[in-house]
């Protein structure tokens, strides 16, 4: 049965609702503007509600561009791993809670198994790693994880179907053993010099060849190919998965499952399989997230806490359970993030404050308030 | 049967009755440390975790933002009453206001964020409100985390230093401080008991039953449960200013991920349907908690490794396993057992009482 939620949309006065379509409408367009045409670049010292660290993007294409393809690109590892929250989610009414530690293991065990394959201590340099240096750990730590996930799946989730707070309270609690476990064990290798106090921030390596810029062409662009393949993966998987879930006979007993489980199963498909199916994808993908993130920034203990939030924000905005919910809640949730730490105004002085949390909160505030299932989540 | 329930209520009347005078004279009864790191701590939690057991047995809502509110609650008074300059603090707004100002300001402030946390989350339900409320969590944690004028990364200390003159010295004066949380909690638990009276409280425990239905006879449902929420926030903002008083800092750790797991633990082991579960919770947790700490070597546990953390999960676990509905869970079920009456009623949490 899926969850309903009261449709009071009817019972609302329509006067109230121009006015605050006209409200949000009037933001968006200011914010637009304002990244467009009305932003200055800031001066050495102080600055008004005009200044910002590039100017606007009339002022600063270069800049503007750089930013744009850092959205879009981040949006590519966020779908990853919010693509397999929401798979998980729309299929077995489970929220994953521990998707986060799940991506803090990933990413450790890719570290380690990077290390020992090029056994050249904590400075990998990027030309020292080639392809397979970085594939392998990736199927290592997603394989390692989906196994794991499937063995919580099994234990824990698989006879209390249904009981879907209960079933949340207990991926909190394995979320919590989880991250403890990871932070208590990993990293094995640290640099050294370094003590090593558990959940040190280690970074795995991209392979040596994305470690270059490309010139873009325009306004002398030159733009990093990782980031570009990070891109490129969050592409492929949704690819992979579209073809998956639309185009293969599990994919379809999936989706048959998400619209009606009871019905599925009545017919005569072992439901239980797609599930475990289903959720150690779902736990691979968080790992293959990590490996792209851990790849990019780097992994240490309290990602968890910081990719569980991303892979909530992203499926609220988008809609839990809808591959598009997944790409478009990336893609809106990276833009107002990147967007908002570099063309929020500076003050000349206020050198440390990030207020691009606050935006993140009115994204989420105004994507719920004229849509609570998310963009492209379906009510009722 | 009747005759049953009335003796149930009458052994839990009989209880509560002993809990609160063993309360009372608790500071001629046990040390000094027992009595601030156990006690005065349960009072505090448990108030926090009533307002979370309140929106979840009454309103159908399982809040993670409780936490966070309580925080907010802390980091404003935080803000508020502490001065700088010499000899004052360096962090946060430091403007010096009257504390009383500060503590009527920060429980109003709470309660507001609360109606507008409340009124944005209003049409989300079960599962959806809980992970509304968690990214609530998160980003004020974050918040507090990143935006600096506030406070910043590090903690706002010595805010104990500044209480109103009518609630005196709380940094040495430590029982007092004790007293003071057993008033707000008695307070608090009254303030719920009678809530579910008004017919505010018979119309939210409708909405949580049948949205639909009482949607449909009138009733505004999403009003009915930000104005809930707004309560819950409110129960919050008390326990973050008694918890900005026993700590005598904040920091942004202090309603992060962790903290919040920490709460929803305290609840869900006092058992998620009843009110008074709150403040059981909150003292088995603490206790074990006090009673680890000092046992985990540093290298982590034996065999295993890991910190307090791995033993509170793994307790966690268990009781949500075992016994969904906590400890209270657990005593309803004894009760009916020694009664003759077989296993009680299916646990209303597994049962799916809180979410459609």
């Amino acid at each position: 049965m899926r969850l309903r939620l009261p449709d009071l949309q009817q019972l609302r006065a329509q006067p109230g609702r121009f006015l605050t379509y006209g409200a949000v409408a009037a933001a968006i367009l200011f914010a637009l503007l304002y990244v467009a045409v009305i932003a200055q670049p800031a001066p050495d010292i102080g600055g008004n509600w005009r200044t910002t660290n590039f100017g606007s993007a009339i002022h600063d294409p270069a800049s503007f561009l750089r930013i744009l393809l850092d959205s879009i690109t981040f949006a590519g590892l966020l779908f990853i791993v919010a693509s397999g929250f929401s798979l998980i989610f729309g299929l077995m009414r489970v929220v994953n809670m521990a998707h986060g530690s799940f991506y803090l293991l990933g990413g450790y065990l890719a570290y380690e198994i990077q290390q020992e394959m090029s056994g050249q201590g904590f400075t990998l340099a990027g030309d020292d790693v080639n392809t397979w240096e970085w594939v392998l750990p990736l199927l290592v730590a997603a394989g390692g994880v989906a196994l794991f996930g499937l063995l919580v799946q099994q234990t824990l989730l698989r006879w209390n179907q249904g009981q879907d707070l209960r079933q949340a309270l207990i991926t909190i609690a394995v979320s919590v053993i989880v991250a403890d476990q990871v932070i208590a064990h990993f990293p094995r290798h640290v640099p050294e010099g370094t003590v090593k106090f558990g959940g040190n921030a280690v970074g795995v390596t991209w392979p040596g060849w994305t470690n270059r810029l490309v010139d873009l062409q325009v306004w002398d662009v030159r733009y990093s190919l990782a980031r570009l393949t990070m891109l490129a993966l969050g592409v492929g998987i949704g690819v992979v998965l579209w073809l998956w879930l639309y185009r293969t006979r599990t994919g379809m007993v999936i989706r048959a499952g998400v619209d009606d489980r009871q019905m599925t199963s009545a017919l005569g498909i072992n439901i239980q399989k797609t599930f475990a199916i289903a959720f150690a994808v779902g736990s691979a993908l968080a790992a293959f997230g990590a490996v792209v993130g851990a790849s990019q920034a780097n992994i240490s203990s309290g990602q968890d806490g910081v990719w569980l939030l991303n892979a909530l924000v992203v499926v609220i905005i988008g809609g839990m359970g809808s591959l598009l919910g997944a790409a478009a809640g990336s893609l809106l949730y990276a833009l107002v993030f990147s967007f908002s730490a570099s063309y929020l105004p500076v003050n000349g002085e206020g050198c440390c404050t990030q207020y691009s949390i606050v935006s993140t909160f009115v994204l989420l505030a105004l994507v719920l308030a004229f849509r609570p299932q998310g963009l492209f989540g379906r009510a009722g | 049967m009747s005759g049953s329930i009335v003796g149930k209520a009458n052994a839990e009347r009989a209880i509560g009755g002993g809990v609160l005078v063993f309360a009372v004279f608790a500071p001629l009864l046990v040390g000094a440390f027992w009595l601030d790191a156990i006690l005065t701590q349960t009072l505090i939690f448990g108030i926090a975790a009533a307002s979370l057991i309140f929106l979840s047995a009454h309103g159908g809502m399982i809040s993670l933002a409780q936490t966070a509110l309580m925080g907010i609650a802390g980091y404003m008074v935080g803000n508020m009453v502490t001065s700088g300059g010499a000899g004052g603090e360096s962090k946060g707004l430091t403007l010096g206001w009257d504390p009383t100002l500060a503590i009527v300001l920060a429980i109003l402030i709470t309660t507001v964020l609360g109606l507008l946390f409340g009124a944005l989350a209003s049409r989300s339900i079960g599962i959806y409100f809980l992970m509304l409320t968690l990214t609530y969590g998160v980003i004020a944690n974050l918040f507090f985390g990143s935006v600096t004028e506030f406070g910043g990364f590090s903690p706002i200390a010595g805010v104990n230093r500044y209480t109103p003159g009518f609630i005196g010295d709380m940094v040495n004066d430590r029982n007092r401080l004790y007293y003071i949380a057993l008033i707000v909690a008695v307070a608090v638990y009254v303030l719920i008991r009678f809530v579910l009276r008004t017919p505010f409280g018979v119309a939210l425990q409708g909405v949580r039953d049948e949205p639909l239905r009482m949607s449909s006879l009138g009733y505004n449902v999403p009003l009915h449960r930000t104005l809930a929420f707004g309560l819950g926030a409110f129960v919050a903002s008390l326990a973050g200013i008694l918890f900005v008083w026993w700590q005598g800092q904040i920091a942004p750790g202090d309603l992060g991920l962790s903290a919040t797991i920490q709460l929803l633990v305290i609840a869900v082991i006092g058992g998620l349907m009843r009110v008074e579960g709150a403040w059981l919770g909150a003292f088995a947790v603490i206790l074990i908690d006090n009673q680890l700490a000092n046992r985990i070597p540093s290298s982590g546990l034996p065999i295993i490794g890991g910190s307090f953390n791995t033993v509170i999960g793994l307790v966690f676990l268990a009781i949500v396993v075992v016994s969904p509905d906590g400890l209270l869970g657990l005593w309803d079920r004894l009760w009916g057992l020694t009664r003759g009456r077989g296993g009680s009623d299916e646990p209303a949490v597994a049962a799916g009482r809180a979410g459609p």
